[in-house]
């Protein structure tokens, strides 16, 4: 278990880097504190798997160090740095039995047969498969041996982290939910480090203490779930997260008076003169649908997801996603619609910028 | 759903028939028709069973042949097979290096076999061939026209140096299909390099491998231009392989009848063995790929 540092990381797969976009991850300087469980989220592409196979150390990077409690490691091989890291796909040795595969990471280390014979049981009820560490891995279900990637990745008890690399993609939901818990109740009882790279907002909310969001090779924003929710610092954390996402309106604002195409509205706060593309993010679940008061939406949809209904309308020609309560009735008349103040968010070219309160 | 009857589809397959027919069906019955007769020549033939099969079963000569030509399958096969694997293993994995490394290794592949029964010829001569020359001025005896030993080195290096690029295209074909994930998993378990052989590229391999197997075996046991070009089955009989021997017998004796009673064993011979091997490796493969755990 270790505290892992990043110190002015980058990485570019080009021989020679010209501009910032060469970069696959860009400059980046962060403290995975020791013990906690991290969720990297974003989509795919934008860096995250290069970040954990370079705290790994299957890949060297570019630029910068990492320590990990203080040791720098940055040249160090993946088997010094005694880190545990699971892959999206299933990777199992196939001609080995289950037990073998549980194993094999203890066998190499040299642990005592005995440990290896007890830890391999505990893991393989872990992971549900006690029944089954006799059988050759080869011709089990893709989920099965996901769950044996899984187990190999926590059959080390000292390991200085776990890295798990989207490992669900391939369970099924049921499984998935289960092995989460299970996963985190590791995390629980082992206090290990933890990171975990999804795409999936549901996974990463559930799993992690914080979630660290990166967009286009760059850490947008850290913080814990509800951070994330109520005050997205960069306009793709407030897409990317939420269901639907954030809704962002292009205004121009003056003061604490905004005006969006042509209509004017109150901002709860007071914000100094802005350069750049301006815009004002607001969650669905913070608007509501009015017979006349606020901005005038044509409403174009209306979903009923069960616990809410998610009305999808148009304004002024852009799409708005409002979340209305299931128990609302939703008439001809409600055209309009008003935001709550407090959850309006202004963002300068994509950035959060903070207001002075009025 | 309903399947309609009509005979007029026969039509559709005929060529396919007539194809075969001509190309092999036909040319084998020819053989099979030699071998159950017997002629005093002016072209008459009369029936004489399976009494070239029986002869044939007792000939010292052909059981002689069959030995040296199970021997020489056997010794190239446990050559090629590793060698190719250690050459997969240690060719550059992508990039221009890696290129010119498939183009350098199927350049053998490509010349017509008599050419290279001649290339070996020539540079096996002690009089103006470079290896021979060089081997006999450090003091070495080598001369594959008199020595059994040194005509049947030359015939299996010649071998090797004809075939063994085949198995590795097919076992670098192999390798580059094992995802990175498998190799970074290993990194990660601190697998060493043995256990990644082991493990992860020769299970991937066997399917490929079986192939190269399959192809080699039955290529080598078949074999026939090469050795015959650089010794003529010489010294003696030392180098008379199966098919060296049968063309001896069928073109240079005239004995169509003995012939044509041996190549039919012999096409079975092929193919049991094929069949034997190819089940077992497919069992093999079902089971779990080679196991002794």
């Amino acid at each position: 278990m270790a505290k892992i540092t990043l110190d002015n990381l980058a990485h570019s797969y080009l021989a020679k880097p010209n501009s910032e976009d060469d970069f696959a991850l860009k400059e980046l300087n962060h403290v995975w504190a020791d013990g906690e469980a991290y969720a990297l989220l974003g989509s795919s592409g934008c860096g995250k798997s290069t970040l954990l196979n370079i705290i790994s150390g299957l890949v060297h990077p570019r630029q910068g160090r990492i320590l990990f409690d203080d040791v720098d490691v940055t040249q160090a091989s993946t088997a010094d740095r005694n880190i545990a890291q699971v892959f999206q796909f299933p990777v199992v040795y196939d001609t080995m039995t289950v037990r073998d595969n549980l194993a094999f990471p203890l066998k190499n280390r040299g642990a005592s047969p005995e440990y290896i014979a007890k830890r391999v049981q505990e893991i393989g009820a872990m992971i549900g498969m006690e029944a089954e560490l006799n059988n050759r891995a080869r011709g089990l279900t893709a989920d099965a041996k996901q769950k044996i990637s899984l187990g190999r990745g926590m059959v080390r008890e000292d390991v200085n982290a776990l890295l798990f690399d989207e490992p669900l993609t391939v369970i099924d939901p049921h499984m998935k939910w289960e092995l989460r818990t299970q996963l985190k109740s590791l995390h629980h009882e082992f206090g290990h480090t933890m990171i975990y790279v999804t795409h999936d907002q549901t996974e990463a909310l559930t799993f992690a203490d914080k979630v660290v969001v990166m967009y286009d090779g760059r850490v947008v924003q850290i913080g814990t779930p509800q951070e994330l929710f109520e005050r997205p610092e960069h306009t793709f954390v407030g897409y990317f997260i939420g269901s639907p996402g954030m809704n962002v309106i292009p205004a121009t604002i003056d003061g604490s008076n905004a005006q969006v195409h042509g209509t004017a509205m109150k901002l709860a706060k007071h914000y100094e003169k802005l350069e750049g593309k301006v815009e004002i993010g607001i969650r669905p679940e913070f608007i509501t649908l009015t017979e006349g008061e606020g901005l005038p939406v044509k409403v174009r949809r209306i979903e009923d997801v069960g616990r809410h209904k998610i009305v999808r309308a148009e304004l002024f020609g852009n799409e708005i996603n409002v979340l209305a309560p299931e128990g609302q009735n939703i008439s001809f008349d409600m055209n309009h619609i008003t935001f709550d103040q407090s959850q309006v968010n202004v963002y300068v070219n994509d950035w959060r910028t903070e207001g002075k309160v009025a | 759903m309903e399947k309609t009857l009509n005979h007029k589809a026969w039509f559709l397959v005929l060529p396919v028939i007539l194809l075969v027919a001509f190309s092999a069906v036909i040319p084998l019955m020819t053989v099979v028709n030699y071998s159950v007769q017997d002629t005093f020549g002016q072209n008459k033939f009369f029936w004489v069973g399976l009494e070239w099969f029986e002869e044939m079963l007792h000939s010292e000569r052909m059981w002689d042949a069959l030995g040296r030509q199970l021997m020489f399958s056997a010794i190239i096969l446990s050559i090629q097979i590793p060698l190719g694997v250690f050459v997969a293993l240690n060719m550059p994995k992508s990039g221009f290096w890696s290129s010119f490394c498939l183009v350098m290794m199927s350049l053998p592949l490509l010349i017509p076999w008599n050419v290279v029964g001649t290339i070996w010829q020539i540079f096996g001569r002690v009089d103006i061939g470079l290896l021979g020359y060089t081997l006999d001025a450090m003091g070495i005896s080598y001369n594959y026209t008199q020595d059994t030993f040194a005509a049947w080195v030359t015939i299996i290096i010649m071998d090797v140096w004809h075939w063994t690029s085949l198995v590795a295209l097919l076992a670098f074909a192999g390798l580059k299909s094992i995802p990175d994930a498998f190799y970074q998993a290993a990194k990660i378990d601190q697998a060493s390099r043995w256990a990644i052989f082991r493990y992860i590229e020769l299970p991937k391999m066997m399917g490929v491998l079986m192939i190269a197997i399959l192809l080699r075996f039955m290529d080598s046991f078949m074999i026939y231009t090469e050795p015959f070009v650089v010794t003529g089955g010489g010294p003696g009989n030392a180098t008379t392989l199966l098919s060296i021997d049968l063309v001896k017998m069928a073109l240079g004796q005239f004995d169509l009848g003995p012939a044509a009673a041996f190549s039919i064993m012999y096409y079975l011979v092929i193919l049991i063995i094929s069949w034997v091997f190819y089940t077992v490796m497919t069992n093999l493969e079902k089971k779990g790929g080679l196991s002794d755990d």
